[in-house]
């Protein structure tokens, strides 16, 4: 069965590597829902988190041919209960509108919703959470003249990991003392606290 | 005196750094990674490099081709004839570009190559300048790793990564793209490192003593073992390893088109080849056998046929050094990852001594049968057209199997594969994976620079060689001994083929004309010659052997004839068809 998958990749930053990473999944016509690059919590690590609808058998055989690539460390991937994960979303509406017909308050508190810019002609709010939630706001927003809306890429924390600190010094290492494991975090949701 | 100079900033230390220029650094590290060949050809925005080359001729050979896709398979045939990297050089935009299907081949085929492309200065990056082009992105999909240089500084850590990411793990092509500025910018050179590590990169996976275990213990528990082995032995420097392995467990052992050579033919436990236009009893056995052993192979279509019909009974125990290659075609039982070199000779201490004899002559069964069907009539046809299976037979004859046969695609190709005899490991050069028609001439030329003291011999179909035929002209200028086989039958004949058996013979654009091979090789002061009689097919190839400059034969083969046996697409192996 074809589900949701958010794969985790550990590389160098490097010029081009977005590129060989995104064309593995463009080879074989695989749409990628969402893609984030930034920094990781390791010096010089940048980390990728990328969301696709695959079968399994399709995703472990991408990840492999992502670590292929010579500046790839880690790729691992999990579901969304493996995951903790957000997208950020703004919202630019008419600050008429919205003061007149909404009430912004409800807004703010029912939506978990900030305002990150409020001038006399438009008002941003901005919102935190999964699909849902910020697709929730975005009906409610679209009857008052809604202006502009834009959504980032997911961001996700595998709720098994113990970050990348460790394993760097692993593959720092000129003589690996252990075998890294293949996908170490898959299927260990049972084992994590979780509200 | 001037020499003498030239030769100091191989001297350099970083106690006693020199200033160089970035071109300068681009030849030491050829010097110090034993780059002994270059093949390529200059052009506006490689000419520092060039300029620099003036200086270091009389260590680095560079041999000018004429076309860069020459270049490149040159490179390959160097690579995959001496076992070392083959090194090339193009200029930008064009240059570049027509290093295309040489990458992609040699990609597929994992054979390690650096080529070195010229880029316009740094500045003019983006801007359309003349002959740029983005040739990082073009090759990113085709490349094992590639890298734009804008600073000279870069150039010799840029390039020690580069000649250890191709040719370690899994080998590859690396391309290096050079912006002219850095190849002018002088620097202050401190001595050339080689690279052993990269962070990011695990070229040889940790073996993990269980996988051994349990892959011992199915084999020792088999009743029908059957290795199927592929390149990765050659890659791998493993050629005696595999060999103790397979004898020691008694095991008989099928080959890849690119395995072929690892094994020599005569073995007794070498069965044959498999796939498509493969032997009958590999084919067949596959389907039979209770544990199925690849080694440094990956199940390309043309050896499964049909994936879900493959080897359904067996146990599978894949060995391979790339992570990627595990499960991606066929699921393995066991998977052993590493070096074969490392993982064989862990096996063969814990398999048990035996000889399957009934099962092997299973094998000899089958390929008896094939004998009286097929091979007979392909090797000895007692009448008729010239075959191209009894011209490759009585060169096995004359060359007694010592020769490095370089093949170019089709059906020369697969008859060639089938047929000849080889004695000694990186003998077979062809283009498997891409299937590169036109690889063959070039490849030859690279692979005589890498095994200057054997014979090679590039046998070549009609179609193939029209595609690069221009290399005559490197063959030519270079005095390059290589024994041009043309295979002529006057049709591009594997196309010609399938539209015979699964087209209803509608022979759609395959009817193809040659020039006159023998006075076109005389235009380039090549010795030639063209029989199409059998009575002096074996005299005029023992002509061509005794020629001690290069030498073209072209051999009139039969109009119509068919690859057999072969094992339709879509079909089981199983299901292979002699006739």
């Amino acid at each position: 069965m074809k589900q949701e998958y958010t794969i985790t990749v550990y590389t160098e930053n490097q010029v081009g590597l977005l590129n060989r990473i995104a064309i593995i999944f463009s080879r074989r016509k695989i749409n990628i829902e969402s893609l984030n690059v930034s920094p990781s919590e390791a010096e010089g690590i940048h980390r990728f988190t990328i969301v696709i609808n695959e079968f399994e058998e399709v995703v472990r055989k991408l990840c492999r041919q992502i670590e292929r690539q010579v500046e790839v460390l880690k790729a691992y991937f999990n579901t969304g209960d493996e995951i903790v994960w957000q997208e950020l979303a703004l919202y630019k509406v008419p600050t008429d509108e919205v003061a007149e017909k909404l009430q912004v308050e409800r807004l703010l508190r029912e939506f978990g919703a900030r305002a990150v810019v409020i001038r006399k002609d438009y008002t941003i709010f901005e919102t935190t959470g999964h699909r849902e939630e910020t697709d929730k706001l975005l009906a409610v927003l679209a009857p008052y003249g809604l202006i502009e809306f834009v959504r980032s890429a997911r961001v996700a924390i595998i709720k098994a990991s113990n970050g990348f600190h460790e394993k760097l010094k692993e593959f720092e290492a000129v003589e690996p003392a252990s075998e890294l494991i293949e996908n170490e975090f898959l299927n260990k949701q049972a084992e994590v606290f979780s509200m | 005196m001037m020499q003498a100079e030239l030769t100091k900033p191989s001297l350099a230390t970083p106690e006693h750094p020199i200033e160089i220029s970035g071109s300068q650094a681009v030849l030491e590290a050829f010097i110090a990674e034993g780059v002994d060949t270059i093949f390529g050809y200059p052009g506006g925005a490689i000419m520092p490099i060039y300029d620099a080359l003036y200086d270091y001729h009389d260590r680095l050979k560079h041999i000018l081709v004429r076309h860069e896709q020459g270049g490149i398979h040159a490179g390959q045939g160097y690579a995959r004839s001496s076992g070392r990297t083959g090194v090339v050089f193009a200029t930008s935009g064009p240059g570049a570009t027509n290093l295309v299907t040489g990458l992609a081949d040699a990609l597929i085929d994992s054979t390690p190559l650096v080529c070195i492309t010229g880029q316009v200065y740094a500045h003019l990056l983006g801007t359309d300048a003349f002959q740029e082009t983005d040739i990082i992105n073009i090759t990113t999909p085709i490349t094992k790793w590639n890298y734009q240089v804008t600073d000279a500084t870069e150039i010799p850590q840029v390039l020690a990564k580069a000649f250890f990411i191709a040719s370690t793990g899994r080998p590859g092509p690396v391309l290096i793209d050079i912006a002219k500025n850095a190849q002018l910018q002088k620097f202050s050179y401190s001595g050339y490192t080689k690279c052993d590590h990269i962070r990011s990169y695990r070229p040889k996976p940790i073996v993990r003593k269980s996988y051994i275990e349990e892959a011992a213990a199915l084999i020792n528990e088999a009743k029908k073992p059957f290795v199927i082995f592929g390149q990765g032995v050659i890659l791998g420097r493993a050629e005696a390893e595999f060999k103790a392995f397979i004898e020691k467990a008694g095991l008989p052992a099928a080959w890849t088109i690119l395995g072929l050579s690892a094994l020599p033919t005569s073995h007794p436990q070498n069965v044959g080849m498999l796939g498509m236009h493969g032997n009958y009893g590999p084919n067949v056995l596959t389907n039979e056998c209770d544990v199925l052993i690849a080694v440094g192979m990956r199940f390309d279509d043309r050896v499964t046929g049909r994936l879900d019909k493959y080897a359904k009974q067996a146990k599978l125990i894949h060995l391979d050094i790339d992570p990627a290659e595990i499960d991606k075609n066929v699921k393995s039982t066991v998977p052993v990852w590493g070096d074969c070199k490392e993982t064989l000779p862990m096996l063969t201490a814990l398999v048990d001594e035996k000889k399957h004899t009934d099962w092997l002559n299973t094998f000899y069964g089958y390929s008896k049968q094939e004998k009286e069907i097929v091979i007979d009539q392909e090797l000895h046809p007692a009448s008729g057209e010239i075959t191209m299976g009894e011209v490759v037979e009585a060169l096995n004859e004359l060359t007694n199997g010592n020769a490095i046969i370089v093949t170019d695609v089709g059906q020369h190709q697969m008859v060639a594969c089938r047929y000849a005899k080889f004695n000694e490991s990186k003998s077979n050069i062809t283009s498997g994976g891409l299937g590169t028609m036109g690889f063959a001439l070039p490849a030859a030329i690279g692979a005589k620079f890498g095994a200057p003291h054997r014979e090679v011999v590039a046998i070549i179909g009609d179609g193939g060689f029209q595609m690069t035929l221009q290399e005559l002209g490197t063959i030519m200028q270079a005095q390059v001994a290589v024994k041009m086989l043309i295979l002529n039958n006057r049709f591009l004949g594997m196309v010609r083929q399938w539209q015979q058996l699964f087209h209803d013979k509608r022979y759609s654009f395959v009817d193809i004309q040659s020039p006159d091979y023998v006075q076109l090789v005389k235009a380039y002061g090549i010795e030639g010659n063209s029989v199409d009689d059998r009575q002096h097919l074996k005299e005029a190839l023992q002509q061509m052997l005794d020629c001690k400059d290069s030498y073209l034969l072209e051999v009139m083969v039969g109009k119509e004839d068919n690859v057999f046996p072969m094992v339709p697409q879509g079909c089981s192996v199983s299901e292979i068809r002699l006739k």
